[in-house]
């Protein structure tokens, strides 16, 4: 598992700018399913085909990343930055990070803050190594995106890494699609793009699929730190079904069928219920008509830092809970 | 289309009040025979001439309706309260001209005098909920005779030209996209061409999301009057836009990213053809585009824009030269998209 895992959080690919991940996970997935294809946002939608009279079920993991994005560059060659997605300016000071062509990054702060409250993205830059405008201009130029840098690691039974919101739902995906075999319905994996900048891609992808059914696979925080806020979701007691986050309340219907499908199979899960933060569900269940949508979220600590902590047994676990879920997702015990 | 522009600004046309610039546009329209409808929410949208092969369908957009308020509470003593339409600085409201209603009765924004301000009231800015309108009625039922809750107020801002090839003038956002919008229509395309002239984008970008449903087209440019901060005290990376130095553009804002070979296609167009071009240094507000980019099945975006300083005021500064180049900019840039894109 931590090979892949390596491969997909290795893949550059910051909101708008999926292509390289979008490649990666296309040829994992590919051996697996029965059609493949990019959409205009770029989208990528792998079918796995099921009988004629099956549901038709969504499940759907963001391909894209948190980033920073070059919007100025200044006669010393210094790179203005602005964030794409959720970046606290704190994470990012003394960070290294990626452009999309190898090029590495320093981020550093206007030495004359002295107040670390005034610390803002527009006080910081990142420093590539040259002097001058026009060097800096000819490897990065105003739009370019940098990501965090750093590889995956495996300890003590948990990932450590950038960037596993979302690749490690864009694992569970690719896994399954591997595992499903002989599906009494159709499973369409959706790699959504645009997540981190407000559930963009989702929405499109869902409106062209029309599925009965839709699950996303994301990362959610966790309560289980030195002083940190009450939440009860804790690393290694299995994925969390979401009730309902700041986007999104599940539909009864499919959260009640993957709770099910918990308790029959002897998984272990948790419920999530936050007052922040979204997920493709949110796009995905006003999309058309409406679609009946829920999600599974694996426990993740220090979410959109470049250490960010899962339990692989919290992975396995959901892999097992919406293996069953796909077979059979109305379920009734 | 710098005269269009100025009769443009003239018009009061705030969110869900569009009607006034929509018939300046359809009579002003420089082929009669080009096929025109309104749409449920007000939008105006023309198909342009064409005689292509591509099979692209473009959709061009710039939004009519300006900020500005609304009537909410006619005080006794016949003064009016007002609520803002979009988002305007409240700083900047004492001693506007405004006009109101239908029949653009003459006002102004009042407050009481510095003399009578004690030291806290004069350090701190006026809330809107503290400042009225004064049309000069008498009482409530003499102010009822002229205005209602509910009537529209707009900024009394005639434009002014200045300086070296600069407008002064209100709703410069976007009637700056409307002009250029109005002059692509002059030209034959190589495909599905679609003019959308907008509603509501300054309480939400309301309009544009229906357009783009109905419409589904492959792309989506936005053309857009956007912040210009290149005043004094402000940082070179945060003045967003420098005035005189061309269309900006955006790879990205808070409502959308700029899809990337679009935006490859336009600088590099700019780059060949020596189009002045900059690109916009901070990522802030939104456009039409927010609402284009996600509709349906999803629509490749691109915003074009031309620096406007003081934008959302009564005065908002305009260089014509950067009108000129964003619409020579988004025309070449369309003419070669179907063989940049290989459609």
């Amino acid at each position: 598992m931590i090979a892949l895992l390596r491969e997909l959080t290795a893949a550059y690919g910051p909101s708008g700018r999926e292509e390289e991940i979008r490649n990666v996970i296309r040829d994992k997935i590919s051996p697996w399913v029965d059609e493949i294809y990019t959409d205009t946002l770029g989208n990528l939608i792998a079918v796995k085909k099921g009988p004629e009279n099956g549901k038709r079920i969504m499940l759907a993991a963001h391909m894209d990343e948190i980033g920073l994005v070059a919007s100025y560059v200044d006669e010393k060659g210094f790179i203005r930055i602005s964030n794409i997605g959720g970046i606290n300016p704190y994470v990012a000071v003394g960070q290294r990070v990626t452009f999309h062509n190898g090029i590495t990054g320093c981020v550093c702060y206007e030495e004359n803050i002295t107040d670390f409250k005034d610390l803002k993205l527009d006080r910081m830059y990142i420093d590539i190594g040259t002097s001058d405008r026009g060097i800096t201009l000819d490897c990065i130029k105003p739009g370019d995106m940098a990501v965090f840098s750093g590889e995956a690691i495996e300890q003590n039974g948990r990932f450590i890494s950038k960037a596993l919101d979302d690749r490690i739902g864009c694992l569970i995906l690719i896994k399954l699609a591997e595992m499903i075999k002989d599906c009494p319905n159709e499973v369409i994996f959706v790699f959504t793009v645009q997540e981190e900048v407000g559930l963009r891609g989702a929405g499109p992808a869902a409106f062209s699929v029309k599925p009965d059914i839709a699950v996303a696979v994301d990362v959610t925080n966790t309560g289980d730190t030195p002083e940190c806020k009450p939440l009860a979701i804790e690393l290694g007691k299995g994925p969390a079904v979401m009730i309902k986050d700041y986007r999104t309340i599940s539909h009864p219907k499919v959260k009640n069928a993957l709770i099910e499908c918990a308790e029959k199979n002897k998984i272990p899960y948790q419920l999530e219920v936050m007052s922040v933060g979204g997920n493709d569900a949110g796009s995905i269940h006003t999309t058309g008509g409406g679609i009946p949508s829920g999600a599974v979220s694996i426990p993740c600590r220090y979410l959109h830092r470049p250490c960010e902590m899962v339990e692989k047994s919290d992975v396995t676990n959901a892999i097992k809970l919406l293996k069953t879920f796909v077979m059979n997702p109305e379920y009734r015990s | 289309m710098v005269r269009k522009l100025a009769e443009l600004t003239k018009i009061d046309g705030i969110s869900g009040n569009e009607q006034g610039v929509r018939e300046f546009i359809i009579q002003n329209l420089a082929d009669k025979s080009l096929k025109f409808y309104n749409d449920s929410i007000g939008n105006l949208i023309v198909k342009g001439k064409s005689v292509g092969t591509s099979s692209l369908k473009v959709m061009v957009a710039a939004h009519m309706d300006e900020v500005g308020f609304m009537v909410n509470y006619i005080t006794d003593d016949g003064k009016l309260k007002f609520s803002p339409v979009g988002g305007i600085d409240s700083r900047i409201l004492i001693g506007q001209h405004v006009r109101v209603g239908r029949n653009k009765i003459p006002g102004v924004i009042g407050y009481k005098s510095i003399h009578l301000q004690d030291k806290s009231e004069r350090k701190s800015a006026v809330k809107i909920k503290n400042l009225y309108i004064d049309i000069a009625a008498k009482d409530k039922e003499n102010a009822l005779e002229m205005v209602n809750t509910g009537d529209y107020v707009a900024f009394a801002s005639e434009p002014v030209f200045f300086g070296e090839n600069r407008i002064k003038a209100k709703a410069l956002d976007d009637r700056a996209g409307c002009a250029v919008l109005m002059e692509l229509l002059e030209e034959v395309w190589p495909f599905e061409f679609y003019a959308c002239f907008t509603v509501q984008e300054e309480v939400g970008l309301r309009g544009a999301l229906v357009a783009a449903n109905r419409l589904k087209p492959d792309i989506g440019i936005v053309l857009e009057g956007t912040t210009c901060a290149d005043v004094p005290k402000v940082k070179e990376h945060e003045v967003s836009t420098v005035m005189g130095k061309g269309p900006s553009l955006s790879f990205a804002d808070r409502t959308s990213l700029a899809d990337r070979e679009l935006l490859e296609h336009f600088f590099r167009t700019a780059e060949k053809e020596k189009i002045p071009y900059q690109w916009k240094t901070t990522v802030s507000g939104g456009n039409d585009a927010g609402r284009i980019q996600t509709s349906g099945t999803g629509v490749k975006t691109l915003v074009v824009s031309v620096p406007c300083r003081y934008i959302h005021s009564p005065v908002s500064v305009l260089d014509l030269n950067d009108l000129e180049n964003m619409l020579k900019l988004v025309s070449r840039g369309l003419h070669t998209l179907p063989g940049a894109l290989g459609r």
